[in-house]
């Protein structure tokens, strides 16, 4: 078990994954659309998923495949809720604003 | 493979940051769906198949048209798009050449260098899709319905408890409990009516 069996080397996947996680971070950070946020989101569970998978081939090893079907599921179950959420605290309002639901802000 | 590597990191995070800088909604969502099928690709560079045909059904299938749904439902009290000759914004075009030429460089890099499976004993050239290689479906599905069938069946478990949310959240607060008591009263209820429309 060596980690050298990949054509391009493990460091360069792992730089990739890290921006676009940054960058789906950003978007949650930045834009204060709730549907972008959910979407950034999914950009960093994307990202970890590409790390597991690249880890994977890397040693050759199954465990990351079934963590990343694993975070597949819970991606699909967490969109399905926030999208959830954002439909009953939108359903009423023209514009859609995170900043305009600060009810439980202290 | 380098190549098709390094085409795939630019294609990655050009599609990200259209996901997070575009004004509409509509428009992240097609940025995410070209990120999704760029992964898919790099997915299956790293021999993982199945991951990558999961992510095509489940994320773009899925979840990006639960997106959609909810855009729409959410605009739909919203004045309506004004319709005009240049509905698609103007990096359009350029954008498109780009993306292909860079596909281009995905197609070569792989097609130089075929993808390497490799097995528990290093590296072994093989078909892609051949059972019992490295990230195969038939690989896949014995880890998954042998060591991890616990992790599996808690995946069940997840979305049911998701499904249960998502239907106490954005659903009728009353429920229908079909108990006798009620079902006695929309008889009645029925039954009234059916006189009443025979009385006039």
């Amino acid at each position: 078990m060596r980690p050298d069996l990949l054509p391009v080397a493990l460091a360069n996947y792992v730089g990739l994954a890290s921006v676009i996680f940054f960058i789906g971070v950003a978007g949650v950070v930045v834009r204060r659309n709730p549907l972008i946020m959910l979407m950034s989101i999914e950009l960093m569970w994307n990202a970890a998923n590409l790390l597991f998978l690249a880890f994977a081939r890397a040693w050759l090893n199954n465990a990351g495949h079934i963590f990343a079907f694993l975070v597949i599921t819970v991606a699909a179950a967490e969109a399905a809720i926030g999208l959830a959420i954002v439909v009953v605290v939108f359903r009423s309002r023209a514009n859609v604003d995170v900043d305009e639901v600060a009810l439980m802000k202290g | 493979m380098t190549i098709a590597f390094w085409a795939l990191a630019v294609l990655l995070v050009a599609s990200a940051m259209f996901v997070i800088t575009a004004k509409k909604p509509v428009h992240s969502v097609a940025g995410l769906l070209a990120h999704f099928f760029f992964l898919a690709i790099t997915y299956f560079m790293l021999s993982a198949e199945f991951l990558a045909v999961i992510q095509l059904i489940v994320y773009s299938g899925a979840i990006l048209m639960l997106f959609v749904f909810v855009i729409a439902l959410l605009s739909s009290g919203v004045a309506p798009f004004s319709v005009g000759p240049d509905r698609l914004p103007k990096i359009a075009a350029p954008a498109t050449l780009i993306v292909a030429v860079l596909l281009g460089f995905v197609a070569y890099g792989i097609s130089r260098e075929p993808i390497v499976l490799a097995n528990e004993h290093g590296v072994a050239a093989g078909p892609v899709g051949a059972a019992g290689v490295f990230g195969s479906v038939a690989d896949f599905g014995h880890a998954l319905f042998t060591t991890n069938l616990l992790p599996f069946e808690i995946t069940a478990f997840i979305l049911m408890v998701a499904v249960i949310g998502v239907i106490l959240l954005a659903g009728d607060h009353v429920p229908y409990v079909p108990t006798r008591r009620r079902a006695r009263i929309v008889e009645r209820d029925m039954r009234e009516a059916i006189v009443r429309a025979g009385e006039e």
